[in-house]
C-alpha cells in the first residue's frame, strides 16, 4: 500500500470517527449498518476471495448466531454477557460441521452444498415456529450494556461497532499477511500443487471455512443488538447474495473491496428502495450487468474503464 | 391406512415433480457444466405461464403443459446463448449470472400475476378420485406420477437409444473428447438447455393443481432440486430419478409427522450419502 | 545390500475397466539415476501420479524408504520427503520467484500453520530462497513475478522448488519439455549437479538428454514392466527395440 493510499484510509478513519459529531442520528445509523455488512462482507471474502471458494451460503451464520442470541435472551431470560459467547461457539460448531459437508466436493459442487445447507437452515427458521416464531421472527431483544456502556445510544453503539470492525480488520489483515494466509492463497491458485509441496489443502480450506463463519457470527451479534429483530430473511439467500454482491463489488481479492461494496449495497438499498419497489429484481441486474461488463469487481472495472476513457482522449 | 396410501400417493406426485424439475437441472450439469440456479424461477414462469394461457386460451391443463414448455424451452435457448455464453465459467460468474436472473424473473412474475398464489384447477376429468380395494386415490396425483414415469422413460430412450443422446453422452464423459470428433457442442448445449428448461416450465404447470403458483415457489424448488442432485450424483438420469422419490417420500412423510422439522429430514439422507460417497449415489459430484 | 529407496511392488490401477498400470513391480536405490521410458500412453504419467498418491492404486504397495505409502494422501507423502515436478507448468504465476520458493520451503515447516505472525518477518524463509534461486541462476529475476520470466527459467524454477525442500525421492516428470537447445543445457545441468542424497527418477522423451543422465532405466508399455535394469544392457535389449518400433 503505497503512501497516498495510507492517506485515503487515513482520512476515512478520521471520517470515521468525528462522523457522529457531525452528522445526525439517520448518519450514524446509516454508518453502522454499513460497518456491520462490511464485517459480514469481509469475512465472505477470506472464502471468495482469498481462498477461491465461491460460497452462497454464508448468511447462514450470521442468521443462526442471531437467533441463537435471541432465543436465548426472550425464551431463557439470560443476559447477555452468557449469550454471546454461546452463540459464537454454537454458530462456529455449526460451522464445523457445514464446512466439513461442504467441502467433501469443491467448486460447483461446494457451492451447491453451502447453498442447500443454508437453504435448510432458512426453512427451520421458517417452519420451526415454537421455536423461532416463523414469519413473525423474534423481536423485543434489548441492546446490551458491556463494560457500562449503553448501546441503546445510536452514537454509542456506532463507536462499539466501529471498535468491533477495526479489531476484526486488523485480525484479518495478520491472517492475509501470514503464513497461512499465504498457504490459503496457495489453495486458490494452485491447488494440487500446494498438496505436492506438503500442505493439507483441505484442512486449510476447512480452517478458513470456520474462521470466515465465525466473524459472520461477530457480525450477527452485532446485527441483533442493531436490530433489536430478527426474521427468517437475514438466513435467505437474498440475505447471502447480497453478501456475495457486496464482495464482488469491492472487488475481491483485498481487504477494502468488500468495505467498499458493502457500503455501496447498504446506500443502494437504503436510497433505491425508496424509489424502486423491486430491490430484487435490481440486485439481479446488477449481478449480471457486472458479471457480463466488470467480472473483475465494479471497483476495478470502473477503474479500468475509466483508465480507457482518459488513454482513449488522449 | 388410508392417511398412508394418501402419503404415499402424495410423496410419489412430489418425487414425480422434483423428478421433471431436476433431470433438467442435472442434464445441464453434466454436459454444460453450469448450476442452473435459475431452474426454480423457469419452474415458476412455466406455471404461471400455464394459468395464463388456461385462463385466456384453452382451460386445458395438457395443452398449457406444452405451451409453457414451448415457451420456456424459447425462454431457456435465448438465455443460453446470449447471456450464459458471454461469461466465463467460473464458479463465481455462474452464480451471479443465474442467481441475477433468477431474482429478475422472480420480480417480474410478482409484478404481472401479483402477490396471490393462484391455484391450476384439476383437470375435470381427473378430479373424482379412484376407488380401489375400498381405498380412495386422488386421481391427480396418480396421473402426475404416471406423467413422471413416462417422461422419465422418454428420457431414457432419448439418452441411450438416439444419436443426440449418445453425444450427449459423450459430451457429459469427456468433452474435450467430444468436441475434437466432431460433435457440434454448441448447438449441442443450447439444445440441452432447452430441453431441460422445458422439462421445468412443463413441471410447473403440471404441478399447479398440487402445489398452485405463488411468489417464492421458486426458492422453495430451487432447493429441492439442489438436494435430489447432490444426493443423486450429478449428470445422472437414474440418479435424478431415484433422488426424486427419496427427497419426495422424505419431505411428504416428514411434513405429515413432525411438520417443524421437516427440513432437517431433508438434510439427513443428503448428509450421509455426501460423508461416504461425495459423487452422490450415481454420479460425480466436483466440477 | 542396503534397502532401497523406493521400492513399488505388483502396482494397479483401472479406469473404468480399463487397466493403465498392469502389476508394475520394481526397485530404486538410494541415490540412483532412473529414466522411465515408453511410447505415449504407456503410463508412465500415471505411475508418477500413483507414486505421489494423486491417483489412488487399486491394489498394490509403493515403500519410500520401508515407509508404506499406499494409503497416505499427497501432502503426507511429502512429508515423507518426496517431492515432484509436473509436465504442466503449474507455478504460481502471479507470485514473484521468490514468494514460488518461499511457498515450497513452508510446506514442510510447522509455521505454514501461523495465522497470525507477518510473513515477511521470517527472514530465513526469504534467505534460503535466495540461496535456493541464486543456485540455480535465477537470483536476478527473484522479484519478478513467474508469468514475466521465460519458458526454460519456469523449468527451472520448477525444479529448484522441489530441491529446496531438500528430498530423499525426486520424481521429476518430462523436465526437457518444450525447452530450446540452449535450455535443455541448462536443465539438463541442473539435473546432473543434484547431489547424491537424492533420488532421481525421471521421465523424460527427449532420449539423448535423458539417456546421459541415467544409469538404470524403466521401460513401460501398456501399464506393464517390459525391461528393468542397467542403461546400457536396456539400450541393447530387443524387447526395447520391439517397443519402440512397434508402436
Amino acid at each position: 500500500m503505497n503512501s497516498r493510499q495510507k492517506m485515503a484510509l487515513g482520512l476515512v478513519l478520521l471520517a470515521c470517527l468525528i462522523l457522529p459529531w457531525t452528522a445526525g442520528e439517520f448518519y450514524v445509523n446509516l454508518v453502522s449498518q454499513i460497518l456491520i455488512a462490511a464485517l459480514f462482507a469481509s469475512s465472505l471474502n477470506l472464502l471468495v476471495g482469498y481462498a477461491g471458494l465461491t460460497s452462497l451460503g454464508h448468511a447462514a451464520f450470521l442468521g443462526f448466531a442471531a437467533y441463537v442470541s435471541a432465543w436465548l435472551y426472550l425464551k431463557m431470560g439470560w443476559t447477555h454477557e452468557e449469550i454471546a459467547p454461546v452463540a459464537l461457539g454454537a454458530t462456529l460448531l455449526l460451522a464445523c460441521v457445514f464446512g466439513w459437508i461442504s467441502l467433501r466436493a469443491t467448486g460447483l459442487g461446494f457451492l451447491m452444498l453451502t447453498l442447500a445447507l443454508s437453504q435448510v437452515l432458512w426453512g427451520v427458521a421458517y417452519r420451526w415456529v415454537s421455536v423461532t416464531d416463523g414469519d413473525n421472527g423474534l423481536r423485543g431483544l434489548t441492546r446490551p450494556a458491556p463494560f457500562g456502556l449503553d448501546l441503546e445510544d445510536p452514537m454509542i453503539f456506532y463507536y462499539f461497532a466501529l471498535v468491533v470492525c477495526l479489531i476484526a480488520l486488523f485480525l484479518m489483515v495478520r491472517f492475509v499477511q501470514s503464513p497461512f494466509g499465504a498457504a490459503v492463497r496457495g489453495t486458490r491458485d494452485q491447488a494440487r500443487r500446494m498438496s505436492a509441496l506438503g500442505y493439507d489443502v483441505w484442512t486449510i480450506r476447512w480452517l478458513v471455512y470456520v474462521y470466515a463463519a465465525f466473524w459472520a457470527a461477530v457480525a450477527g451479534l452485532l446485527y441483533i443488538y442493531y436490530h433489536k429483530y430478527i426474521h427468517p430473511t437475514s438466513l435467505s439467500l437474498t440475505s447471502s447474495a447480497e453478501g456475495l454482491l457486496a464482495v464482488i463489488a469491492g472487488g475481491s481479492g483485498t481487504l477494502i473491496g468488500p468495505i467498499v461494496g458493502a457500503a455501496i449495497v447498504v446506500l443502494l438499498k437504503n436510497y433505491v428502495s425508496a424509489y424502486v419497489e423491486r430491490w430484487n429484481m435490481l440486485l439481479g441486474f446488477v449481478f449480471v450487468f457486472i458479471v457480463i461488463f466488470m467480472p473483475e469487481g465494479l471497483v476495478p472495472g470502473i477503474r479500468r474503464w475509466w483508465g480507457k476513457l482518459k488513454g482513449g482522449r488522449a | 391406512m388410508q392417511f398412508w396410501v394418501i402419503q404415499t400417493l402424495n410423496s410419489l406426485a412430489l418425487g414425480g415433480l422434483l423428478f421433471l424439475l431436476s433431470s433438467g437441472f442435472s442434464l445441464i450439469f453434466g454436459l454444460l457444466r453450469i448450476a442452473n440456479l435459475t431452474h426454480g424461477a423457469f419452474f415458476m414462469l412455466g406455471a404461471y405461464i400455464g394459468i395464463s394461457f388456461m385462463q385466456n386460451f384453452i382451460s386445458n391443463l395438457v395443452l398449457a403443459a406444452i405451451a409453457s414448455a414451448g415457451v420456456i424451452a424459447l425462454a431457456g435457448g435465448l438465455f443460453e446463448r446470449y447471456v450464459l455464453r458471454a461469461i466465463s465459467g467460473s464458479p463465481q460468474s455462474q452464480v451471479l449470472v443465474t442467481l441475477g436472473t433468477s431474482f429478475i424473473v422472480a420480480d417480474l412474475c410478482l409484478i404481472i400475476w401479483g402477490g396471490d398464489p393462484i391455484p391450476i384447477p384439476t383437470p375435470d376429468m381427473l378430479k373424482a378420485p379412484l376407488q380401489v380395494f375400498g381405498f380412495m386415490f386422488p386421481t391427480y396425483r396418480l396421473a402426475v406420477v404416471i406423467t413422471a414415469l413416462v417422461a422419465g422413460l422418454l428420457l431414457y430412450l432419448l439418452i441411450e437409444r438416439t444419436r443426440l443422446g449418445a453425444m450427449i453422452r459423450a459430451g457429459v464423459d469427456d468433452m474435450q473428447m467430444a468436441r475434437a470428433v466432431g460433435i457440434p457442442v454448441s448447438r449441442l448445449f443450447t439444445t440441452v438447455f432447452c430441453l431441460g428448461t422445458a422439462l421445468a416450465g412443463a413441471g410447473g404447470v403440471i404441478g399447479g393443481p398440487i402445489l398452485s403458483a405463488y411468489p417464492g415457489l421458486d426458492g422453495e424448488m430451487l432447493p429441492l432440486a439442489l438436494i435430489v442432485v447432490i444426493l443423486g450424483g450429478v449428470g445422472s438420469l437414474l440418479g435424478a430419478f431415484v433422488g426424486s422419490f427419496i427427497i419426495g417420500f422424505i419431505y411428504t412423510f416428514g411434513i405429515a409427522l413432525l411438520p417443524d422439522l421437516a427440513y432437517v429430514i431433508l438434510f439427513l439422507p443428503m448428509i450421509f450419502v455426501i460423508a461416504f460417497r461425495p459423487m452422490g449415489l450415481f454420479g460425480r459430484m466436483s466440477a | 545390500m542396503s534397502s532401497p529407496a523406493l521400492e513399488v511392488t505388483r502396482l494397479r490401477k483401472s479406469f473404468g475397466g480399463l487397466p493403465v498400470t498392469q502389476d508394475v513391480s520394481f526397485s530404486v536405490m538410494p541415490g540412483e539415476r532412473r529414466l522411465i521410458l515408453g511410447p505415449n500412453g504407456a503410463g508412465k504419467t500415471t505411475l508418477f501420479n500413483l507414486i505421489t498418491g494423486d491417483l489412488r492404486a487399486d491394489s498394490g504397495s509403493i515403500k519410500l524408504f520401508g515407509t508404506e505409502m499406499i494409503q497416505m494422501g499427497v501432502h503426507q507423502r511429502t512429508h515423507l520427503s518426496l517431492a515432484r515436478t509436473y509436465q504442466i507448468i503449474t507455478l504460481f504465476n502471479k507470485d514473484t520467484l521468490l514468494q514460488n520458493v518461499v511457498l515450497s520451503l513452508m510446506g514442510l515447516s510447522p509455521t505454514r500453520w501461523n495465522a497470525f505472525s507477518k510473513l515477511m518477518s521470517y527472514q530465513h524463509f526469504e534467505q534460503e530462497a535466495l540461496r535456493v534461486l541464486t543456485l540455480v541462476g535465477l537470483d536476478r529475476a527473484a522479484h519478478r513475478p513467474v508469468s514475466d520470466v521465460a519458458y526454460g527459467d519456469k523449468r527451472m524454477l520448477e525444479i529448484a522448488m522441489a530441491m529446496a525442500q531438500k528430498p530423499k525421492l525426486l520424481l521429476l516428470d518430462e523436465p526437457l519439455a518444450g525447452l530450446s537447445k540452449e535450455e535443455r543445457v541448462r536443465v539438463s545441468g541442473l539435473v546432473a549437479s543434484i547431489p547424491r542424497e537424492t533420488t532421481v527418477v525421471m521421465i523424460e522423451h527427449d532420449m539423448d538428454t535423458a539417456l546421459e543422465l541415467a544409469e538404470k532405466l524403466l521401460v513401460l508399455h501398456y501399464g506393464k514392466v517390459i525391461v528393468d535394469g542397467d542403461r546400457d544392457d536396456v539400450v541393447h535389449d530387443e524387447r526395447t527395440k520391439e517397443v519402440y518400433l512397434g508402436s
